[in-house]
């Protein structure tokens, strides 16, 4: 029997297994670390699961294979894709035929309609009165009905056609925009307030109002995955997989992230920071001894007949790093910048001595905000505000921030600091100065270079980024986490 | 055993034997602790602090009726303190009371017995003959070297002693693992072990909690302190209010006789469910009728 004999055998007899081993492929190639024992860990659990309970199944599949929290999301949009065919009651139905749609929700849906006049299944609804029964389903938190509107709104406003090469996120944005969901808040809110006895104190407000939050969230994924589901079914399992996968926190991209991924990352920082603080006391630990002492062991030698036979060591001096980041804050690395600012700020925590710079085309030190600071959120603020980093226009100036840099703390680079630059090196094709980078190789410790741009960009347009790297330790691509993480490794 | 056997008969089942023991576990908690039980496997529970985690093995401990083995871990937690460490006082007082005349090696075989062995928890709980849970709390805290002395544990259950052999366990336990996620652990402690992770609960959850947690309270209370705490976990803050302080929060307002929660209110008693100086100002700030006049009393 030949492998693939024995391979479609498998399917037939159990087509589960081959459909699991399918799902597993699509984990891995989303980048999720999915060992073999993990894989017959899923593969004997779904056993002890009744297939048509679709909540344990997922559980079940999640905690044999998914085991960093981190990964979960892209693991539910494999999932989906994979699984949300299956199962009566994610049957695709479209508006003109809605009379197959299952029949609790048929059996709401017309009822509803009658009440406002519009007679038969919702397709029939003029988009005001759509507007109105979504007003009443967030109104009361309805979430039968607010599938069914979820569904609805996707058929009318999405403009989904087969073979359209269009992502997930385009036909998102056509519903929503189409459904107004900040007007339909504001009238929310007044509707509330106008049903209250009295008036409302604003904690009432605001925990009405973040009730109505949540619900639009759940409406929110609700049509997000109807939109999934409707693409999956055009465009088949495997291609779907391909297009919707979600990259892991540690592959998210700084300058593209979206809010929701920055705090994402913002947590995954924390114990990054600790990785390398850890390492860095490990080394000190475990470390060599110091450098042969020659008086004492000449000393010694004496009790050898002045053979020295015995070769005693000074003490190590215990090493104090000292940390000095230098991070460009202007628009065009805006996202990297937010970024590094919690970089520093987890750094500050883990280092004695770190000591933080912004600049734009001026340069300001900004240590002080970090310090003692226990809100981050405020440091960001801070150092937005306050730091005087504008020298004439605004726009980066390399050369001129580090002539800053090196007039006024020049003097405090030794021997024992290590140099951080953070930045795109897009100079505006201003002078490099680039002699000062020199100058602070030969002082400093170290000296690296994070760049968040791709290395292909690099040296285009303005970019000097290679001018400056001839002089420093190392120039790093910096788009991730996981380069992050593997810059660390390399530090220590 | 058999005991354990009904409760763990299906996943509904397993829920509600959960909730009798006043633990309301979600899909995933249920799943879990189902299928951790059938494959034999730990679980590893990762998780904000204060959602229960400990608490799920003290539950599961609970309603299977076994004895609950904890070791706590910390820094510098090595062998002699997890997994057993020779007597050796009572070892040379048997060397001493032996005198010289007897034969070295009967003295050696001797030594080497399990009268010499005290049983740390990790091997107490192999060995143990009733049903036991064993937790390991707080496993991120140990060093990384250090997560090597659980490896042979959780997938053999079974304890090398180099003098003595290897102790196998007489039935197999459960065992939860449990992290604050402060550090990435190993991969080969993940791959030994199903995943759960437990977020802070959903408004539905919570409010069933503080009930069953807090008879005394009335639901319309239990309702608004579960939306309060919701929105205040929306905020941008340096430690989110826990389960554990949700619940301090709804038995001091039991305690004052609050019937109905007002900004004054909440700015008085914000202390119990935020510990941090900023969090509590920055919440008095978004939820206070009038925040300069009340942010005095919240420090």
């Amino acid at each position: 029997m030949t492998l693939t004999d024995s391979k479609s055998a498998v399917n037939d007899d159990r087509p589960l297994l081959g459909l699991l081993s399918g799902f597993i492929e699509e984990l891995r190639n989303a980048g999720l670390p999915v060992s073999l024992t993990e894989n017959l860990d899923a593969m004997e659990a779904v056993t002890h699961i009744p297939i048509e309970d679709r909540e344990a199944f997922k559980y079940a599949l999640g905690a044999t294979l998914v085991k960093n929290h981190s990964h979960w999301r892209a693991f539910e949009v494999v999932f989906e894709v994979y699984f949300s065919l299956r199962g009566p009651e994610y049957e695709i139905f479209d508006g003109d035929t809605s009379a197959d749609a299952p029949v609790e929700d048929d059996a709401e849906m017309s009822g509803e309609a009658q009440a406002s006049g519009g007679g038969g299944g919702m397709s029939a609804l003029t988009p005001e009165q759509l507007a109105e029964m979504l007003f009443k389903a967030l109104m009361q938190g309805d979430d039968a009905m607010l599938r069914a509107l979820a569904r609805q709104a996707v058929i009318r406003f999405a403009g989904m056609e087969p073979g359209r090469p269009v992502g997930g996120t385009y036909y998102l944005y056509r519903t929503l925009r189409n459904l107004d969901l900040d007007g339909l808040l504001d009238r929310l809110m007044e509707a509330t307030r106008d049903d209250a006895p009295g008036d409302l104190s604003p904690l009432e407000e605001r925990l009405e109002r973040d009730e109505f939050n949540d619900r639009m969230d759940r409406l929110k994924q609700e049509i997000e995955s109807e939109i999934r589901r409707r693409l999956v079914a055009d465009r088949g399992v495997e291609a779907m997989a391909k297009t919707l996968r979600k990259p892991l926190p540690e592959d998210v991209d700084f300058m593209h992230a979206s809010r929701e991924e920055m705090v994402n990352l913002r947590k995954a920082i924390y114990p990054l920071t600790r990785k390398l603080a850890v390492r860095l006391a490990r080394k000190r630990r475990h470390g060599r001894k110091g450098p042969l002492d020659f008086r004492n062991t000449m000393r010694h030698s004496l009790s050898y007949g002045g053979v020295p036979a015995e070769p005693k060591f000074r003490f190590p001096r215990p090493a104090k790093p000292e940390i000095m980041v230098v991070a460009d804050i202007s628009g065009s690395v805006a996202a990297f910048a937010r970024f590094t600012l919690h970089l520093v700020y987890a750094l500050s925590g883990q280092f004695s001595k770190v000591r933080s710079f912004v600049f734009i085309d001026g340069l300001d030190e900004v240590t002080r905000f970090f310090d003692g600071v226990e809100d981050i959120g405020e440091a960001v603020h801070r150092v937005n505000t306050e730091a005087d980093v504008v020298w004439v226009d605004g726009h980066s100036d390399y050369g001129h921030a580090f002539g800053v840099f090196w007039e006024k703390y020049g003097k405090e680079v030794g021997p024992k600091t290590t140099v951080l630059v953070l930045g795109d090196a897009r100079n505006n094709y201003h002078a490099s100065q680039s002699w000062i980078i020199k100058e602070l190789k030969h002082r400093a410790r170290k000296v690296f270079w994070l760049n968040p741009e791709p290395r292909a960009y690099w040296d285009t347009g303005d970019s000097i980024v290679g001018e400056y790297g001839t002089w420093c330790e190392g120039v790093f691509e910096v788009r991730n986490l996981r380069q992050l993480e593997a810059f660390v490794e390399n530090l220590v | 055993m058999s005991d354990e056997d009904v409760n763990f008969a299906d996943l509904d089942g397993v829920r509600a034997a959960l909730a009798d023991a006043d633990y309301l576990a979600d899909d995933g908690i249920a799943g879990v602790v189902y299928l951790a039980e059938r494959l034999g496997k730990p679980i590893l529970v990762e998780g904000p602090a204060g959602t229960g985690k400990t608490q799920l093995a003290k539950s599961v401990a609970e309603i299977t009726g076994s004895r609950l083995i904890r070791l706590q871990c910390y820094e510098g937690l090595d062998e002699s303190k997890a997994l057993y460490e020779w007597n050796y006082k009572k070892q040379l007082l048997r060397i001493q009371a032996e005198g010289s005349d007897a034969a070295w090696n009967d003295v050696e075989d001797d030594l080497f017995s399990e009268e010499f062995l005290l049983t740390r928890p990790l091997l107490e709980a192999i060995r143990a003959e009733d049903p036991v849970v064993l937790l390991i709390d707080e496993v991120d805290r140990v060093e990384v070297e250090t997560e090597a002395l659980l490896l042979e544990i959780l997938s053999e259950y079974q304890v090398s002693i180099p003098e003595l052999g290897t102790v196998e366990a007489l039935q197999v336990p459960m065992v939860f693992l449990t992290s604050n996620g402060t550090r990435e652990l190993s991969e080969a402690l993940k791959r030994r072990c199903l995943y759960l992770y437990i977020d802070y609960p959903d408004l539905d959850r919570e409010r069933k909690i503080v009930t069953a947690k807090v008879p005394e309270i009335d639901a319309n209370l239990a309702d608004q302190v579960a939306r309060i705490v919701r929105s205040i976990r929306q905020l941008d803050l340096k430690k989110d209010p826990s389960v554990s302080e949700t619940l301090d929060w709804a038995r001091t307002l039991v305690l004052l006789g609050v019937k109905q929660i007002d900004a004054a209110v909440a700015t008085e008693t914000a202390n119990v469910l935020l510990k941090y100086r900023t969090d509590i100002e920055k919440a008095v700030k978004e939820f206070a009728d009038n925040p300069d006049e009340l942010a005095g009393p919240a420090n």
